[in-house]
């Protein structure tokens, strides 16, 4: 309880690397600014949170927090405040309706629907729809004379075309397409969305789906064909809030309403290749942008995830040394808080169980069905009960470090030299002395080596909480992922795999000293 | 011991207990006087192991009644007593994680006695064991000899009146077992404890036994002196068995 006194405030002070910017207004607490995992969610984000912090505001920034379900979820359970989303997505994804092909008719139902049914309000649009877009090559589209979708349908036989898996599921993807305007491709081929470009710009597929602000459009030079036949719903981007800080900051609701209407398709193309292709740090272009619309006067403060222009792995990882290792301590103290707890549950419950041996196979084994979880999927259950953030990561690391711990302690003290056991018990100790003096001492190694196996799965599950928004090296992981920045990737990946070497052996020289027998 | 010193120190009254369908004591009655040495024979199964258990109640009967020194056990408790008489197992089962001092002052710590310390040692000098070389051993350390000489040693350090043996030298190398042996009989005299052995070994028992108890199926064949057991087998079957240990001659 003393050690959760100490550790919690630490670890729920906000996370390093974003900055809280002091402002004489008196503020009850910062406003939650969230993000989806990719490039344009943080853009927005992060011009929002400028925003606000220029107009007086304290903002916490969640960049990366989830895919729609978590950052919904969140927004809903009042545990953030606002984040930039999309009318299609929303009545897609969240309501489970297929769009009309008229953007107003589409952002008066969500707006309609999100408000009653979540209390949960759409500002109105920002300006430019990100939706579906199906590119080809510029000599590809002279050759044929393309320029609409129809026109593609009529030589669709003797493309090539090179998709994301989603897009080939999707109803209001391929097979979509397919229906509204005959399209038949020669070949399909499934394409990761960080290659697709480089394939298309290569030659080796004709045709690939993206997104109408890819800032690769503007980079590899591709022609957008037109959805003449308005097939693709429109996803209108807007900010999303929560109905806490509607009713909390009716002031800042106002200032993120400035952003309306002025962003166009091509703005975005523009913003989203200075951080896709040029690599220039988030909270930069989105100062820029705020300075270029006019709406603030000089650039908000650094923060966000710096990024340095192109330069080697070792040096990025230098130039990023003091965030990575505020990240990595706030990692390490996931990691020891979750599994001192699971420590402290399972091996008095693997001893229990010991005494039961009846019941204990099947508790075991429940126990184990919670690591066919997927992380993921484990982490999204917690925001319902947990809401977002440090809380729910430990919970749910907590529960992944149990099973190997409780397995092997209860295997272990089974086991145990039963020789030994039976002459301490024939000589007349006690079932809790043959416990404490015979069993438990020698089972030790072999628990240890359950929490030396739950310790390694732990920091690498631990990556995953970043997804609730819990911190640690996940967030660069995350983030890296987001803008398919390897040096930002392995500035996670790297010291959370050294970490794991660390902490194995660390726990091997624990295994060494508690290693019965000298 | 207030039920009188002329009292049997191990008594089984028709005793009886049954493992699921198999009947491993069935009936059994024996008495084990005072300094003697009994050493239980038969083969797999005959019950022999379970009878010896009953007497520091590692089994408690379904029927019947065990009296040691003259109370009955069921009345005594369990740990109390376990404590009082030795035991030496087959395997020794020493713990791995102590050093033979400390295991051979299991006995005494357990029961608080304050010299322990000299108490192991007078008990390894007893097994023939220098405590200056092997005090600070580790059992692994040790030969399978001088394992089983260090249980001996940790079954008479708190000087019990009464030492079970399962099969003490069972899983020794002929040679060791007679040094273990002769060393277990000298000892066994020197400080007059009574002894109960189990054994299916009929040599050893001849070796060791004041009086032989030959068990078959849970019930008692025999019980006499080793010359009486040469000179008038009780039966076909103990006829057999010392033929076939080659202790009787056609």
């Amino acid at each position: 309880m003393t050690l959760h006194a100490v550790l919690l405030p630490l670890l729920l002070s906000a996370s390093p690397g974003h900055s809280l910017q002091d402002r004489p207004v008196p503020q009850s607490r910062p406003i939650i600014v969230a993000s989806k995992p990719f490039g344009e969610s943080y853009l927005l984000a992060e011009m929002f949170a400028q925003l606000l912090e220029a107009r007086g505001f304290s903002v916490s920034r969640r960049p990366g927090l989830g895919a729609t379900e978590i950052a919904f979820q969140a927004l809903r359970t009042n545990a953030i405040d606002v984040y930039p989303e999309y009318t299609g997505t929303g009545l897609l994804a969240i309501l489970g309706e297929r769009p009309g092909p008229d953007p107003g008719e589409v952002y008066r139902r969500v707006s309609r629907e999100f408000r009653r049914r979540f209390g949960v309000r759409w500002l109105p649009p920002l300006g430019f729809q990100n939706t579906y877009a199906i590119a080809v090559r510029q000599e590809t589209a002279r050759q044929y004379h393309l320029t609409t979708l129809s026109d593609l349908a009529r030589v669709s036989s003797r493309l090539r075309a090179g998709l994301t898996a989603d897009f080939i599921g999707r109803a209001d993807g391929l097979p979509g397409i397919e229906g509204a305007y005959g399209i038949r491709f020669r070949a399909v081929r499934a394409l990761l969305p960080a290659v697709k470009y480089q394939a298309l710009a290569a030659g080796e597929v004709d045709v690939i789906d993206g997104y109408s602000t890819d800032g690769f459009i503007v980079r590899y030079n591709v022609v957008i064909l037109e959805d003449d036949r308005r097939f693709f719903p429109p996803y209108e981007a807007a900010a999303l809030v929560s109905s806490g800080f509607a009713r909390e900051f009716p002031a800042a609701v106002g200032v993120l309403t400035e952003l309306s209407g002025l962003l166009t398709e091509a703005d975005m193309r523009r913003l989203n290749r200075r951080i896709e292709v040029d690599r220039i740090p988030v909270d930069r272009v989105a100062g820029g942008a705020l300075l270029a619309l006019g709406i603030t006067r000089a650039a908000a403060g650094t923060s966000g995830f710096s990024r340095t222009h192109e330069s080697g792995v070792a040096r990025y990882l230098w130039d990023q040394r003091s965030s990575i290792l505020a990240l990595t301590l706030r990692h390490l103290l996931l990691v020891s808080i979750s599994l001192l707890a699971a420590i402290l549950c399972a091996v008095p419950l693997g001893l229990a169980l010991e005494r039961r041996r009846g019941s204990a196979e099947p508790v075991i084994r429940g126990i184990g069905l919670l690591q066919t979880l997927p992380s993921i999927a484990l982490l999204a259950f917690m925001i319902p009960l947990l809401g977002i953030g440090v809380i729910p990561a430990l919970v749910a690391l907590f529960l992944y470090s149990l099973y190997p711990i409780l397995r092997n302690t209860y295997t272990g003290v089974r086991d145990a030299a039963p020789d030994a056991v039976g002459a301490a018990w024939a000589l007349g100790m006690t079932p809790r002395q043959t416990l404490r003096y015979v069993r438990l001492p020698l089972a030790a190694p072999v628990i240890m080596a359950g929490i030396r196996t739950a310790a390694v799965i732990n920091v690498g599950t631990a990556t995953l909480a970043a997804f609730i928004g819990a911190g640690g090296l996940g967030d660069l992981i995350a983030a890296g992922l987001a803008l398919s920045d390897t040096r930002m990737i392995l500035s996670g990946a790297l010291p959370a795999a050294v970490l794991a070497l660390l902490v194995d052996a660390g726990l091997g020289l624990c295994e060494r000293a508690v290693q019965p027998g000298g | 011991m207030s039920p009188g010193s002329d009292a049997p120190a191990l008594r089984a009254e028709q005793v009886s207990k049954r493992y699921g369908s198999v009947l491993a004591l069935d009936n059994v009655s024996l008495d084990v006087r005072r300094g003697e040495s009994v050493v239980l024979v038969g083969e797999s199964g005959s019950g022999k192991t379970t009878l010896l258990r009953c007497f520091n109640r590692l089994v408690d009967p379904d029927a019947g009644r065990i009296l040691i020194e003259g109370t009955n056990a069921a009345a005594l408790d369990p740990i109390a007593l376990r404590r009082r008489v030795g035991y030496v197992p087959q395997d020794g089962g020493l713990l791995p994680h102590w050093r033979v001092q400390r295991n051979v002052e299991l006995v005494p710590w357990l029961r608080a006695v304050e010299n322990a310390r000299e108490l192991a040692s007078e008990a390894l000098q007893l097994v023939g064991l220098d405590p200056a070389v092997f005090a600070e051993r580790w059992p692994r350390e040790l030969s399978g000899g001088q394992r089983q000489r260090v249980a001996v040693a940790r079954a008479l350090a708190v000087k019990p009146d009464i030492i079970l043996l399962d099969e003490p030298f069972g899983a020794l190398d002929a040679i060791t077992r007679v040094e273990l042996q002769s060393t277990f009989d000298q000892v066994r005299r020197t400080v007059g404890v009574t002894s109960l052995l189990v054994t299916h070994d009929l040599h050893e028992a001849f070796d060791l036994a004041d009086r032989v108890v030959v068990m078959r199926q849970g019930r008692v064949e025999q019980v006499s002196t080793a010359r009486e057991l040469q000179e008038a087998p009780a039966g076909e079957y103990v006829r057999e068995l010392l033929l076939r240990a080659r202790v009787l001659r056609a």
